[in-house]
């Protein structure tokens, strides 16, 4: 994995030390919130509805034992002994105090982690496949790209004070578990004659106005990519709209002016830039690359998986749902729930989370991943491994065989935390896992994916939700809209609002309908909900919602 | 005739802690709802608002927040002022867990 060189550790270290200033001159007065207010969020630093909160970033999702075991130290010492994982990679604290944050920081900053542009309008922290360099279907490890884009937008002079916050994601397989097309741009690694480089997606963007985002290059050379980069955020700086905070992503630039107009302006630019690099970022690229060399992967038999498998029926069903393919022959991807039934999606306690780092460091080559559907995932595990590894899980609520199931969901914070957030989001999350679990029809359910969002900035995802849920305030009482159809993945679609919304207390037998209709009309079990919304539309789960004049028909249970 | 006017309190977040405080009558800040100052006049209210924002070294974010009135002194008038005064439904933080 890559460590902070001199470079880093002093920028960080510079930073820190900036931002005690800066907290301690707005305690003694000396600045004004109006001051301050673009300082700490440059810092991660936000002020929500019961408490500050601090959002860590967690580069490329990548983690090793000792960063997790000082997130849960972060945890205990200056939180409530939680931390929650986000659907862009970061992690948050939802209770710092003000003059605790940098000594937070500096905490951090031990095991080269930082909340720099974790807030602001700047390029955000740099999200990546959660399974890179260890997929089976991996065309090549995305993070050491991820990496150089980070120290290459980590306070890039031109681009401190962009007219929104920019995203970018990245992927190196053509399965898309990085919602690269949901970004300002998005990476997907391609080869073409047999040369690495990319195709380059811009302009997509969930909140208000959901976009799939646009190719404004189908297959760019590897090296050219910094200055392609710093070509397409130049451009959107310039052309991108400071007069409308609601229009000011790329996403309505490249809509407004169109993708070949701006794909025309980005060329221009590139060219301009092109000269400027000369190779250096390679270089640094090589160096980046040779820390992220694949650990050894041993050679040795799995008996304790197979006897394992076949006798344990717990165990079976967590190795179906939760463990994938490695690219290594006797290795396997697990994923480790943070959707325990009724549980807060996407929360970790500081004990949870010094398991996770005591199994990585002896069963996962002391590497953890942290994924946009906020659970977290031991790349590298062997298959003999798998039963020790899930044994451990059990025994810290850890084990919940439900990756992709119904109780997988992506919930933002909502309204229990959030100043932004129109109405709640995980108790609806919590509702709804504890249902199916009462039910137990989770697994006959089988593929679906439920994302919830407290506001139409769509934190949550629920845009490309195979089932999407939005929490607004109607006339002050929280009410909830469903999208179907909508898709996080390399076929990207966003969902299709079924009508009218549902109170708090009609969402959950509203979703049990939409199941029910699904389950009604799959054609055979291994039909997914998003295919048999493809095959059928929307009429027979609109018909389960509503009746004939189109009113929410009142649950019959 | 004009709409009566709807109650209100100043509420805002401590600077230090970030937790939600209410403008009192003698201008000292509560943590409880219950304490806080009931403005019924928009004059008086504009002007408390006007004199808790001049606080800036305490209170971040000052606003005007609907109440209405109950036997018991001032109930939050919209859900979101319910969360503020409570604290999360998922875990037992924050208000609900410091009156406890």
């Amino acid at each position: 994995m890559y460590r902070y060189d001199d470079f880093d550790a002093a920028f960080v270290a510079e930073r820190n030390a900036q931002f005690r200033q800066q907290v301690a001159r707005r305690i003694d007065g000396s600045l004004t919130e109006d001051e301050f207010k673009p300082l700490r969020l440059m810092n991660g630093l936000y002020l929500q509805l019961h408490a500050y909160m601090l959002r860590v970033a967690i580069p490329y999702g990548t983690l090793r034992s000792a960063q997790m075991r000082q997130l849960a130290y972060i945890a205990e010492r200056w939180d409530k002994g939680y931390g929650h994982f986000t659907t862009r990679q970061n992690i948050q604290y939802n209770w710092p105090t003000l003059a605790d944050v940098p000594d937070m920081l500096d905490a951090l900053a031990e095991v080269e982690m930082h909340a720099i542009q974790t807030s602001g309008n700047t390029i955000r922290n740099v999200t990546a496949d959660h399974f890179a360099g260890a997929a089976a279907d991996e065309i090549a490890d995305p993070r050491p790209v991820a990496e150089m884009i980070r120290q290459w937008s980590t306070d890039h002079p031109e681009f401190q004070f962009l007219p929104r916050k920019f995203k970018i994601a990245i992927t190196g397989s053509p399965n898309d578990r990085a919602v690269t097309k949901a970004h300002d741009i998005g990476l997907r690694m391609v080869e073409q004659d047999g040369q690495p480089g990319f195709e380059v997606i811009v302009g997509g963007g969930l909140g208000r106005t959901p976009m799939i985002g646009k190719v404004i290059r189908d297959f760019l050379p590897r090296e050219d990519l910094l200055p392609y980069l710093e070509a397409i955020v130049s451009v959107w700086n310039l052309l991108g709209r400071r007069d409308n905070k609601f229009k000011a992503r790329i996403k309505i630039t490249v809509h407004e002016h169109g993708i070949d107009a701006i794909r025309e302006l980005v060329e221009a630019r590139f060219n301009e830039l092109r000269p400027a690099f000369t190779g250096e970022d390679q270089e640094i690229l090589a160096q980046i690359e040779a820390a992220f060399a694949p650990p050894i992967f041993e050679d040795r038999p799995a008996d304790t998986f197979d006897a394992a498998y076949h006798t344990d029926p717990v165990f079976r069903a967590w190795v179906d749902s939760n463990v994938s393919e490695h690219r290594a022959p006797g290795y396997a991807i697990a994923q480790i729930s943070l959707k325990a039934h009724g549980a807060t999606p996407g929360d970790a306690s500081a004990e949870q989370m010094r398991v996770m780092a005591d199994l990585a460091e002896r069963y996962g080559h002391d590497q953890l991943r942290i994924s946009h559907e906020q659970n977290v995932v031991l790349p590298h595990v062997h298959r003999a491994d798998l039963p020790a590894v899930h044994a451990a899980l059990k025994a810290h609520g850890l084990a919940t065989a439900n990756i992709g199931k119904i109780s997988d969901i992506i919930a933002c914070p909502g309204m229990d935390y959030c100043a932004l957030a129109t109405a709640r989001s995980i108790p609806i999350a919590q509702q709804i896992a504890t249902r199916f679990e009462d039910l137990k029809t989770e697994h006959e359910i089988g593929d679906l994916k439920i994302k919830i969002s407290g506001c139409i900035n769509a934190c949550g995802h629920h845009h490309v939700g195979h089932i999407g849920i939005l929490g607004l305030d109607r006339a002050g009482v929280e009410n909830y809209q469903i999208t179907l159809g909508g898709d996080h993945t390399e076929t990207a679609a966003l969902g299709q609002r079924t009508g009218p919304g549902f109170s708090a207390d009609e969402i959950v037998p509203a979703i049990e309908r939409i199941v029910d209709a699904y389950l009604d009309n799959r054609e055979s079990d291994d039909e997914r909900f998003i295919d048999t919304f493809r095959r059928l539309g929307m009429e027979p789960f609109k018909h389960a919602l509503y009746d004939e004049t189109g009113k929410a028909r009142a649950d019959a249970a | 005739m004009a709409r009566p006017f709807t109650p209100k309190v100043v509420t805002g977040n401590a600077l230090l802690e970030g937790d939600v405080i209410y403008l009192t009558e003698d201008d000292t800040w509560t943590r409880d709802l219950s304490q806080a100052e009931v403005l019924t006049d928009e004059a008086h209210a504009q002007v408390r608002l006007l004199e808790a924002q001049g606080r800036p070294s305490e209170i971040v974010g000052a606003y005007l927040a609907d109440v209405r009135l109950d036997d018991d002194g001032p109930e939050p008038a919209h859900f979101r002022e319910a969360f503020r005064r409570t604290g999360p439904s998922n875990y037992f933080h924050g208000k609900q867990a410091e009156r406890a």
